[in-house]
């Protein structure tokens, strides 16, 4: 089997391009952690039910397990590593996962956070169904998900306060 | 001000990494390493003819291809039985890649390693191996009738037999003025981490040496098996479990065969490899929980009192028994529950299947036990027409029986003594949670509408904290950082902070000060492993033994250098100093500078250590005899025996008349695991738990067919439950201190799943009208239930 046909291309990640050299079957959660380095996406089921890997392609949440990096040309990625400050300060996402005890063992909770993101920026005050509905297609092992509802009120809260805008 | 941190809901230390994605779990290392992938087996139950690797030796990037015939003397053998038992007479154990006969779908017969993943998949798909298939054992009626074998050299497939008795049952049973026999079945369920399984292997070959990361529940456990197996000695071998993406009990089975082929080829190729499971994989390759059938036969009087209990079960455990009989064990003395049980008989099977071997998951044959246990509690009310609480009250250990002996022997060796609790306190509160008085006015205002609810209750007494030790090592550096190490691993209990909460109370240091590694061989290497709800129980108290030497060691320093009696000191906020006055003060930093005798200084504040610094009495050591430089102190706990927590679980549900789907409205948890660390922790583990139990009782099952094949191993298939699932769960806590340990703790991890699949049948019998004897139920099994008892009733 001769060496696969490699594929030169930039990624942009979190506002900042990444070229890389890929064949075509690379998938992008597999670009992004092991070409780029940013492995706070993580991979559960490569099937594309379990949302671990939630990042946000133009805003919009996408299973970063089901599609080529060759297609993630020219959008603008999001993940979890874009969510802090510049100085590493917790946005209100992430504040409101802390306080509210919304993550156990924490691999599930980039999607989570990622899927989170984008829902309040749907939805800046969703009621407690659409909370249950937003994130019903992410799994989390550890925490039965009362407290990531919870983390989603608080950070639904936080950001109506002014404490704190989502990124991006 | 030092704050009281212990008992505390303070945050999670862990969480701002984790949150900014910077976790570092075993696939988020090693970028450069080579991957490894495995050809596993598609049949349940074959006779390995041939394996011709050519199809995959011009796969671009192949560097290996191994099979049984390339492992060394050592690595061929069977892997460990771990937990070896008199009972377990028949043990089998894997080999790392199969030798000749294949037990179930998705054993390793070939390793491939490649330059990356997607080649080494390449490769491993134009492995050939040539079966003859055997006809496979799946499911326990087929194991027990033993019409085909398992393992050709195992009779009857029974792998172990156990009997363990407290008084004469069968007579107590046979006298009784009632009696009750039935069955009862549970399905395989299994933990499912969203993180599967994953080893990573740097072979350094200038220093002879190997540092392993695994995703693991016991690094000391997985250092021994590499050390014994690839023929090391022990300090040549690290092995850190790094961030773990959870466990649940399916990572405290070691060594998976990974665990060794992974650092064998990394030394054999002299470069880094990486495994990282896929789902899949975990579906087939790790292992399984909970199935059971159970035979129970009760005997009781008219008010409801047990006079005699006789359960024989049998256990699936699958293809092989590396952890032993661990969980028919646990499921055999933990069955009685909080109720006195004058005379009990329990005897089990462990039989062989072909299927992936079971070894425990979160509750460890609880669940199963307590099914069984509260099932009978409530057919002894349906029999009687009493009340469901009413006769577990008048069956109730009460408190002044502690401590209570059950006269059985526990998972650990030990006899089984329940040392504290309050079960009718537990049973009071947990009747006002749920109002359980009142709920006959909601049932009869939801049945005016058409809806259909129930209610039922599970008990349930836990062991926790088995031993037979932890350690734990405390030292304060001279920059005043409070270095806190034990050796068994986290997967999100958050030991970083509780722990932490343990010393800086106990030290009387700022919680920020202290830094807490668990399971890393190379910061502690003395430890057993997270599992039994041990590890705040046993590293806890630990370490809080540690923190009271290192306290007793910064008052005596300081009392020197402050010509004070060590009596009247205290330390607040990292300072040691004399009550009532704080001008008299050394800061802990400072004190760690004195605890250590210097020939050389190295900065402004060690010169106060120096030898010339201060005058000293000539005729005695700088180091007084029996003592060490350094504030530091390293401690161990061990156990005389398990400590035992308790709780209540109350569901109402609605099923639907017409879908038979069942929907849990409330769900109500008492909980006593003595005193809490962290309250807002162990909500989270309970929260967790009950979502394992929840998905156990209505969602989650192992669907085999009848050749051995897993129907439904991704999650499409398997029901894992999403937040849409998951009821909203109420909680209330009691708290009966352990006499058992300093802290006065009890373990928490597991509680959450146990009475699950037990308090939701209970529900929805009463909702339905008729038993229900077997878990998980989906609305399909529900809809045949109801058709049954239809036509029955009919005819």
């Amino acid at each position: 089997m001769s060496a696969e046909h490699l594929h030169d291309l930039t990624l942009t990640v979190n506002g900042v391009p990444h070229p890389v050299s890929v064949p075509a079957r690379r998938l992008l959660s597999d670009a992004l952690r092991h070409d780029i380095g940013l492995t706070g996406t993580h991979v559960g089921c490569e099937h594309g039910v379990c949302g671990c890997c939630t990042v946000l392609l133009d805003g919009q949440p996408v299973r970063s397990c089901l599609m080529f990096a060759v297609s993630a040309r020219g959008h603008e990625i999001t993940t979890v590593e874009g969510l802090a400050g510049p100085g590493g300060e917790l946005n209100a996402v992430q504040r409101a996962f802390q306080e509210c005890h919304g993550l156990q063992c924490g691999f599930c909770t980039p999607g989570f956070l990622m899927t989170v993101t984008a829902l309040l920026a749907e939805n800046p005050s969703p009621t407690e169904d659409e909370v249950v509905e937003g994130i019903s297609g992410n799994l989390c092992r550890c925490t039965g998900y009362q407290n990531i509802v919870a983390s989603v009120h608080r950070a639904a809260a936080l950001m109506t306060d002014g404490a704190g805008e989502p990124r991006p | 001000m030092t704050t009281q941190l212990f008992g505390q809901p303070v945050e999670r230390r862990e969480d701002p990494r984790l949150l900014r994605g910077e976790g570092r779990y075993v696939d988020d290392l090693g970028r450069s390493a080579a991957a490894a992938a495995f050809v596993r087996s598609p049949h349940a139950h074959a006779r390995v003819l041939d394996v011709d690797v050519t199809g995959a030796l011009n796969v671009d990037g192949l560097l290996a291809v191994y099979t049984f015939e390339d492992l060394p003397e050592r690595v061929a053998q069977p892997l460990p039985l771990l937990i070896p038992h008199p009972a377990l007479t028949h043990p089998r154990t894997q080999y790392a890649l199969a030798r000749d006969e294949i037990n179930h779908v998705g054993e390793a017969v070939v390793m491939v390693v490649a330059t990356d993943r997607y080649r080494a998949e390449d490769a491993a798909e134009r492995v050939a191996v040539t079966y003859e298939p055997l006809a496979p054992v799946v499911g326990l009626e087929q194991s027990e009738a033993a019409r085909t074998l398992v393992h050709a050299d195992v009779p009857g497939n029974r792998g172990a037999h156990m009997v363990q008795q407290v008084g004469d049952a069968p007579a107590a049973i046979a006298a009784a003025p009632h009696r009750l026999d039935f069955r009862l079945d549970i399905e395989r369920s299994a933990s499912t981490p969203l993180e599967g399984r994953g080893v990573y292997a740097r072979w350094d070959a200038q220093d002879d040496s190997l540092r392993v990361y695994s995703s693991t529940q016991t690094p000391t456990g997985v250092r021994a098996a590499i050390a014994a197996i690839l023929e090391l000695a022990d300090a040549k071998v690290e092995v850190i479990a790094p961030d773990v993406g959870g466990g649940f009990g399916v990572k405290i089975m070691h060594p998976w065969p990974e665990e060794i082929l992974v650092p064998w080829a990394a030394r054999t190729l002299g470069r880094e490899v990486k495994w990282t499971e896929d789902r899949r994989e975990h579906f087939v390759a790790a292992n399984h929980e909970r199935a059971q059938e159970q035979h129970v036969s009760v005997g009781f009087d008219d008010e409801g009192r047990i006079l005699g209990l006789d359960v024989t079960f049998l256990h699936d455990h699958g293809a092989y028994t590396p952890y032993g009989i661990i969980v028919p064990i646990i499921t055999s003395t933990q069955l009685p529950g909080p109720y006195r049980l004058p005379a009990y008989r329990v005897e089990f099977s462990s039989l062989y299947t072909n299927t992936v071997a079971v070894t425990p998951y979160r509750g460890a044959g609880r669940p199963q036990g307590v099914f069984a246990m509260e099932r009978t509690v409530d057919r002894i009310a349906a029999h009687l027409g009493l009340d469901r609480t009413e006769v577990r009250a008048r069956n109730f250990v009460l408190p002044d029986e502690m401590p209570y002996d059950l006269g059985l022997i526990f998972q650990d060796g030990r006899p089984a003594i329940y040392d504290s609790g309050d079960f009718p306190e537990s049973l009071r509160m947990l009747k006002e949670l749920i109002d359980w008085d009142g709920f006959t006015a909601v049932r009869a205002a939801a049945a005016a509408e058409g809806r259909r609810l129930g209610i039922g209750l599970g008990c349930y007494v836990e062991g926790t904290g088995v031993g037979p030790y932890e350690g734990g090592h405390v030292h304060v550096e001279t920059n005043g950082r409070v270095m806190v190490s034990t050796g068994l691993s986290t997967q999100g209990q958050g030991h970083e902070t509780v722990f932490a909460q343990i010393v800086a109370t106990e030290l009387g240091v700022p919680m920020a000060d202290v830094h807490v590694t668990t399971g890393d061989t190379r910061r502690f290497g003395y430890a057993v492993g997270t599992f039994a709800s041990r590890a705040a129980v046993m590293s806890g108290n630990a370490i809080a033994l540690a923190a009271r030497s290192v306290r007793a060691k910064a008052v005596k320093v300081a009392a020197d250098a402050l010509e004070a009696n060590p009596d009247d000191m205290e330390i607040v906020d990292g300072v040691v100093r004399v009550k009532g006055s704080p001008a008299d003060a050394i800061p802990l930093r400072q004190v760690a500078v004195l605890s250590n005798p210097l020939r050389y200084s190295f900065s402004e504040e060690a010169k106060a250590a120096t030898q010339f610094a201060a005058p000293a009495d000539p005729d005695e050591p700088p180091i007084p005899r029996g003592e060490a430089p350094g504030l530091e102190s390293r401690d161990y706990y061990s156990p005389i025996r398990s400590t035992f927590a308790n709780g209540m679980h109350a569901v109402i549900v609605e099923v639907d008349p017409d879908t038979a789907e069942v929907k849990v409205l409330r769900y109500a948890v008492v909980h006593d695991c003595g005193n809490l660390i962290n309250p807002r922790i162990v909500e989270g583990q309970i929260h967790g738990g009950v979502a394992q139990g929840v998905a156990g009782a209505l969602y989650e099952r192992m669907a085999y067919d009848e050749h051995g094949q897993l129907l439904n191993a991704s999650f499409m298939d398997f029901l894992m439950p999403y937040a849409t699932e998951v009821p909203r769960i109420e909680t209330a806590h009691l708290q009966t201190p352990s006499p058992l340990n300093p802290l006065g703790i009890k373990g928490a991890g597991e509680a959450g799943v146990i009475p699950g699949a037990a308090a939701i049948a209970a529900a929805i019998e009463d909702a339905e009208g008729y038993p229900i004897m077997r878990m998980p139920l989906s609305p399909d099994d529900l809809f045949r239930l109801r058709r049954e008892h239809a036509e029955e009733a009919a005819s």
